[in-house]
């Protein structure tokens, strides 16, 4: 088990290094100056030097490279004498359109696109997996066909359309859901504002995945209930009930495990579309606005943090399964 | 010997997309307590969907039944056929238990192997845990796993398939049934294992005076264990009779193919395997005659067309030894002697 974890992390840091040398190369090829970009309108030669020897754009690539990883463990300070500024450990670098350490962003933004994921996960895990039980249960009947339509329609709606539905409907004509304009409040500080924040992209998040999982639960279960050893229980006289709820659903337990734990991370990378329609200021839309204005820190940033979420949420699969599935030792 | 289990005209069909699939087609047959009754047939002959049947597993709504399978719990006399599905379940495991075909997938690969022999025995005894664990550990033990109460802490994966197999004989007899069925219980082990699980399975049946329904295409595994045969063609029982008769003086064209067909190391040379020529019949569109007609080498010895018109029945001068054909009997006895003869010199 520890020789099966150390194994893991020092690939996922050799992946996170291959990542981050990529993204780094990839926006430090593109045609444009990054020193350029750090001033406004009323731009002189002079500011753009000055700026290019504090950000460290004079220097060669792969010494800015170097510079970027050191300043994750060590720190990173900017200028010199009374206009200098430090961005301390862990330092993803200074961002010049924001003018802010990019770690302080990723900090605001990274709890926006938690709790909008784990919300809709904890949502589309419910609605989905019951669905989908209630389908194999019902295969062929109208419980059955009630959640293949749910499916079609889940998967064919696009969250923009989902999302700007219930923002129309939801918030500003029936007015169940206030317009929330006052931004990001923390569950530990007002449960309920949080909870109304967040309702409506998680509905929409959700029932995009929710329908997946349907499909996905329904198939599964009914691929179990074939399975021998389901017959083996209905043969000691197990009641019905318990043959669906304990030995399917302990079977089909494992991959549901598997995707959601994918899914999940996936949305950490940014749910742009959800956090761009309902104006939440999480990760996806951080990345999105870095990518137009070619701010290289926060893009590079935000792609590392997906890469490791990403990784480490296989590598918490792979433990997980030990747990679930005898037959997996590790 | 009291009867335990008796089948009536049993039909069984499942309704297609290409039309009705008539499995079990008028069967019947009767078990007694501490006797091995086997039912032998190839693929699709409709002997595995009997054994089914008698453990009303199959799926509502899927399957068709009609006739009767009466069997006996304590003094009751319940029919499969018209009981409810909790009756039915509560017959499960406790008065009638099945083991399959195959081990390897016929236990849960999840848990642990002494809690799915216990719950076998908590389903009808709800709440004793204790005394659950301690059968499932004495369960083992019968059955000759070494160290059961470790072994029973262990998952199905951690054993062989010979010993799953002696997990899914354990787990049958949890509650001490009276009937057993037995579906191929030896056909996915090694061959000196096979021998193991049927001198098991038979000092089982004599311990708990179980009557054993054993369901098998393997003609060895019925020369060493069964008591009376039922050899089964299309659905239909084809001849009925003693291991003995069945063996040594068989009188359906199709159980004499079925015995020349069985490999022998011969003693001159190199004859090829006799195989019954042809398929198969579809049991959507049984022929309207006899199922066996167009693969049957005699059926030129019956009067006219006969075989390809009309059904024959179930009939034969010993009351205990029927067999279903147009042709004579006398001649096919003359005929069959000596066909045996050739192949078993």
């Amino acid at each position: 088990m520890l020789n099966f974890v150390s194994r893991r992390v020092f690939f996922a840091l050799v992946t996170l290094l291959v990542v981050s040398a990529v993204v780094f190369a990839i926006f430090s090829l593109l045609p444009f100056d990054p020193a350029a970009l750090t001033c406004g309108q009323h731009c002189t030669d002079q500011i753009i030097a000055a700026n290019r020897i504090k950000l460290g754009f004079d220097k060669p690539l792969y010494i800015q490279y170097f510079l970027f990883l050191g300043g994750i463990f060590l720190g990173r300070s900017y200028g010199t004498g009374s206009a200098a500024f430090t961005c301390p450990a862990p330092s993803f670098g200074y961002s010049y359109n924001e003018n802010a350490c990019v770690t302080d962003l990723l900090r605001e933004a990274l709890p926006v696109t938690v709790s909008l994921a784990l919300g809709a996960l904890i949502i589309w895990l419910i609605v989905g997996v019951s669905l989908g039980i209630i389908a194999a249960r019902f295969k062929n009947k109208w419980p059955d066909r009630v959640g293949s339509v749910f499916v079609l329609l889940g998967t064919s709606l696009p969250t923009f359309v989902t999302g700007l539905a219930l923002l129309i409907w939801v918030t500003i004509k029936w007015k169940l859901v206030p317009l929330s304009l006052i931004g990001y409040t923390p569950i530990t500080e007002n449960p309920y504002k949080f909870f109304q924040f967040f309702i409506l992209p998680w509905i929409t998040l959700a029932i995009a995945y929710a329908a997946l999982y349907t499909r996905f639960t329904r198939a599964a279960v009914l691929e179990t209930l074939g399975e021998d050893y389901i017959r083996t229980a209905r043969a000691k006289g197990v009641k019905e009930r318990t043959v669906l709820f304990k030995h399917t659903m302990r079977a089909v337990f494992a991959p549901i495990i598997t995707l959601a734990g994918l899914d999940f991370a996936g949305l950490i990378g940014g749910a742009i579309i959800t956090e761009t329609i309902f104006n939440l200021p999480g990760l996806g839309r951080l990345t999105l606005r870095s990518t137009y204005e070619f701010d290289l820190p926060i893009v590079l940033s935000t792609t590392i943090l997906a890469a490791a979420v990403v990784i480490i949420m296989n590598l918490v699969i792979d433990m997980l399964y030990a747990v679930l599935d005898p037959r997996v030792r590790i | 010997m009291a009867e335990l289990l008796k089948i009536s005209d049993l039909h069984v069909a499942f309704p297609t997309d290409d039309g009705l699939v008539r499995a079990v087609d008028g069967v019947s047959l009767t078990l007694n307590e501490g006797e091995t009754v086997a039912i032998v047939g190839e693929s699709g002959s409709g002997k595995t969907v009997s054994g089914l049947s008698v453990m009303g597993l199959h799926k509502k709504g899927a399957a068709q039944l009609s006739g009767s399978i009466v069997l006996k719990d304590g003094d009751r006399n319940i029919d499969i056929v018209t009981a409810t599905d909790e009756e039915i379940r509560l017959l499960r495991g406790r008065a009638v238990a099945m083991i399959f075909q195959d081990p390897m997938s016929s236990l849960h690969p999840y848990y642990r192997v002494g809690n799915q022999l216990a719950e076998g025995y908590l389903v009808h005894n709800p709440g004793k845990k204790k005394e659950a664990r301690q059968r499932a550990i004495e369960m083992l033990d019968l059955v000759g796993i070494s160290e059961p109460a470790q072994r029973a802490d262990e998952y199905p994966h951690q054993f062989s398939g010979g010993m799953r197999q002696r997990v899914m004989i354990a787990m049958a007899l949890m509650n001490s049934p009276r009937i057993l069925i037995a579906d191929e219980p030896t056909t996915a082990l090694d061959v000196t294992v096979q021998a193991q699980i049927l001198i098991l399975l038979a000092s089982l049946q004599k311990e708990f005076n179980m009557g054993i329904l054993l369901i098998t295409h393997d003609l060895g595994v019925v020369a060493q264990v069964a008591d009376r045969v039922s050899v089964m063609y299309g659905g239909r029982i084809v001849e009925q009779g003693s291991a003995d008769d069945v063996f040594y003086k068989p009188k359906a064209p199709y159980t004499l193919g079925l015995l020349k067909s069985v490999p022998r190391i011969s003693t001159h040379g190199s004859d090829r395997l006799k195989a019954i020529p042809g398929q198969p019949p579809s049991l959507i569109n049984l022929p309207t005659g006899c199922a066996f007609a167009p693969r049957c080498e005699f059926a030129s010895h019956a009067a006219g067309d006969i075989c390809a018109t009309n059904r024959p029945e179930l009939l034969g001068t010993n009351p205990n030894h029927l067999s279903r054909c147009h042709v004579d009997e006398a001649v096919r006895d003359k005929l069959f002697v000596k066909e045996l003869k050739e192949v078993r010199s």
